[in-house]
C-alpha cells in the first residue's frame, strides 16, 4: 500500500491578531507561527496508520518555500518515508487548480495506491485541491473522510454529512481521499523525533522542472483577477461587557439568571 | 436570456435548507440582472420532492436515473457535465456543503471553469463576477473579483440567505435524457450512518455551556463542567475539542454535530467558525467569553467577555455558588 499525501504550510492564526498588508492583498505573516495545515496533519496519520498495518511507503509531498521544509521532516518524523518539496516561486497567487496542477506532476510518475489530503487548508479554505488533483489524475475520489478502511482494491470510506450522519462508500484503487479532521489520533511530534529523520533527503523540484508554463499557475493561470481583503468589524452585534473583570461577572450573573431563570 | 442553474440537494426523502437559500440567492441576481433561475434535479423517482421547487424557480430540469438516487459524486458528476455542456448557464450554484464540496471542485476540473467556493454573497457588476468569502477560519473578509468567462461554478455557504419554498414562481418541469454512463470510475453508495447517542442529548438543555479550543487540554474540562453545574448547564464543545476526543462526539454543536436551540448558549474559548455558528446562532441569549476581540463568535452573540476564561469561570461561579 502505497499512499501519497499531499501537506501544506500554513500560519496559526488562532490565537492570532491579524493584520492586512497595505495593498490589501493578504495578511502581515511576519510575527504567524508557522504549522502543518491542520487537516493534513490528520492525513498523515491516517496514512502512516495505514501503512503500518498493511506495509508499503509514505511519500509526503509540499508546494512552498524552503521553510516548507519543516511540514515535511514533521510527517517524516510521523513515519512517511519520503518528501518531495515543490518550489513554490511561480505558484504565488495559483488557485487551487494552479497548486493542484504542480502536485500531479510531482506524483503522476510515482507508484501508488493512494493519495491523501487534507479537506481544506487552514488560510484560504477553498477545500478545492485535493478533488482537482483527483481529475487530473482521473481517479476515483471521496472527500470529507472520518473512516478509511482498506479491503483489497478497494477503500470503504466514511464521509462526514451533516447533522451527525454519515456516509459509507466504496471506491475502487488506486483513489483519492480529502480527509477530515478528527479521522483519528496524531501522534505527537517530539523535537528528537524531528531530530532522527535530519538525514533523509528531501527531493526537491519547481516549476520548470515539472513542465508547468507561466500561464498554467500563478496569477496568469488563477481564475481570480483580483482580491481585496478587510477585517470584519469588531463584535458586530454582540454588546462587549465592560469594567473590571468584577463588575462584568456580576453583569453577566444577572444576564444568566434574567434569561435562565437560574436561581 | 441567461441562466442561473441551481443544483437541488436532497437527502433521504427531503430537500435541504441550501437549496431554497441557493434559490433565493438566484432569484435576487436574475432579478437585478434579466436572467432565468433553473433548478436541477437529480434523483430517482421523486416527483415529490422536484414538485416542491417549483414555488421557487422559472424552471425545473429533472434527471431521473436510480444511479441519482443518492448523491453519489460519480455519476453526478457525469449527469452535471452533460446539464452544463448543453445549457450553459452563466452562473451554477452549489451547496458548499458535505454533497456540494464532494461535487464542485472536480465538475469544475471537468469542465475547466472558474470556481468560487464558500460564498457569501454573489454579485454581477458591469457583467463581471464578485463574490464575498471568507479566510483564515472567519477572521478575515475576502472579496474576489473573477477573470471574465462564459460559464461560472460557485459554491454557496449555508445560511447566506433565506430559505423559502415560495417566492412567488410556478417553475415547469421538463425532464431530460439521462447520459450514457460511459465515464463512471467506480465508486459505489453503500449505506447512511446514524451516530449513536453517547451518553446525553444536548439539543434538550435549556442553557449549554459549550467549550471551544481555548480549553487548552482536557484537565481544564473540569473547570467548565463544575462552572456548568454551578448555574444548572449541560456542557457542550465545538468541533476542536470532539475531534480530539476530549469531550464525546455527540455534545458538539455545529453543522457536523447537533444544532441546539437553548436558552442560553455559552460559548467559551470558541472562536466561532460558521459549521459552529450554525448550530448555535439561534439560542435565545449567546453569551461568548474569548480573548480574541475578532473571534467571529462576537458576531453571533448577544454579549460578549473579551478576556481569558480561565480568569473570568472562577469568578463567574462564585456569583452562584456564595449565597
Amino acid at each position: 500500500m502505497n499512499i501519497v499525501v499531499c501537506v501544506k504550510q500554513v500560519p496559526e492564526v488562532a490565537d492570532a491578531d491579524l493584520e492586512i498588508n497595505k495593498e490589501g492583498s493578504g495578511i502581515e505573516r511576519e510575527d504567524l507561527v508557522m504549522d502543518i495545515n491542520e487537516w493534513d496533519n490528520y492525513a498523515v496519520e491516517e496514512a502512516v496508520r495505514i501503512k503500518e498495518a498493511l506495509g508499503g511507503t509514505v511519500t509526503v509531498v509540499t508546494l512552498g518555500d524552503e521553510d516548507s521544509e519543516d511540514v515535511l521532516r514533521r510527517a517524516l518524523a510521523m513515519g512517511a518515508d519520503e518528501a518531495i518539496l515543490i518550489d513554490g516561486e511561480g505558484f504565488e497567487a495559483s488557485d487551487a487548480t494552479g497548486i493542484a496542477r504542480g502536485l500531479c506532476q510531482a506524483i503522476r510518475d510515482l507508484s501508488f495506491d493512494l493519495v491523501l489530503t487534507g479537506v481544506q487548508s487552514a488560510d484560504d479554505g477553498w477545500g478545492q485541491v485535493g478533488l482537482v488533483l483527483a481529475e487530473f489524475l482521473n481517479l476515483p475520489y471521496a472527500s470529507m473522510a472520518v473512516g478509511v478502511e482498506i479491503e483489497g482494491d478497494k477503500a470503504i470510506v466514511l464521509r462526514e454529512l451533516e447533522s451527525n450522519t454519515q456516509e459509507k462508500v466504496e471506491l475502487p484503487l488506486p483513489a483519492v481521499l480529502t480527509v477530515q479532521t478528527g479521522i483519528n489520533d496524531p501522534r505527537y511530534v517530539s523535537i528528537m523525533g524531528i531530530r532522527k529523520v535530519r538525514n533523509i533527503e528531501i527531493k526537491e523540484t519547481e516549476a520548470q522542472g515539472l513542465g508547468l508554463s507561466e500561464d498554467e499557475i500563478g496569477a496568469k493561470g488563477s481564475s481570480v483577477a483580483s482580491r481585496k481583503l478587510s477585517l470584519p468589524p469588531v463584535g458586530e452585534g454582540a454588546e462587549i461587557l465592560t469594567g473590571s473583570l468584577g463588575e462584568i461577572c456580576e453583569k453577566t450573573a444577572q444576564i444568566i439568571r434574567d434569561k435562565g431563570g437560574v436561581e | 436570456m441567461k441562466e442561473i442553474l441551481v443544483l437541488a440537494e436532497h437527502r433521504r426523502g427531503e430537500l435541504r435548507d441550501i437549496t431554497f437559500e441557493m434559490l433565493s440567492m438566484a432569484n435576487r441576481l436574475a432579478g437585478e440582472n434579466d436572467m432565468t433561475v433553473t433548478a436541477l434535479f437529480l434523483g430517482h423517482e421523486a416527483s415529490d420532492l422536484s414538485d416542491g421547487l417549483k414555488g421557487a424557480c422559472d424552471s425545473i430540469v429533472i434527471m431521473d436515473d436510480p444511479k441519482l438516487a443518492n448523491c453519489n459524486a460519480d455519476p453526478y458528476l457525469v449527469a452535471m457535465e452533460l446539464v452544463l455542456k448543453e445549457r450553459k448557464p452563466l452562473l451554477t450554484l452549489i451547496g458548499h456543503t458535505a454533497a456540494g464540496m464532494d461535487l464542485a471542485p472536480a465538475l469544475a476540473t471537468r469542465l475547466s471553469l472558474p470556481l468560487a467556493t464558500d460564498c457569501l454573497e454573489v454579485n454581477l457588476v458591469e457583467g463581471r463576477l464578485e463574490v464575498i468569502r471568507q479566510i483564515y477560519g472567519g477572521k478575515i473578509n475576502a472579496y474576489l473579483t473573477m477573470k471574465p468567462f462564459e460559464q461560472y461554478l460557485i459554491s454557496i455557504r449555508p445560511g447566506s440567505a433565506a430559505a423559502e419554498a415560495e417566492q412567488g414562481k410556478s417553475g415547469a418541469t421538463e425532464t431530460v435524457p439521462v447520459p450514457s454512463w460511459e465515464n463512471l470510475k467506480g465508486r459505489r453508495f453503500l449505506d447512511y450512518l446514524e451516530a449513536e447517542l453517547e451518553d446525553i442529548d444536548i439539543a434538550v438543555a435549556d442553557i449549554l455551556v459549550s467549550i471551544g479550543r481555548g480549553i487548552g487540554k482536557p484537565e481544564n474540562i473540569p473547570v467548565a463542567q463544575e462552572f456548568a453545574d454551578a448555574i444548572g448547564a449541560t456542557l457542550a464543545c465545538s468541533r476542536p475539542v470532539a475531534d480530539k476526543e476530549w469531550l464525546p462526539k455527540s455534545r458538539q454543536v455545529g453543522t457536523s454535530g447537533k444544532t441546539v436551540n437553548p436558552k442560553i448558549y455559552i460559548a467559551l474559548g470558541i472562536s466561532g467558525a460558521f459549521q459552529h455558528q450554525a448550530g448555535m446562532k439561534n439560542a435565545n441569549t449567546i453569551i461568548a467569553v474569548n480573548k480574541d476581540p475578532r473571534a467571529p463568535i462576537f458576531n453571533v452573540a448577544h454579549y460578549g467577555i473579551v478576556d481569558d476564561l480561565f480568569k473570568v469561570l472562577p469568578l463567574l461561579k462564585e456569583k452562584f455558588t456564595k449565597k
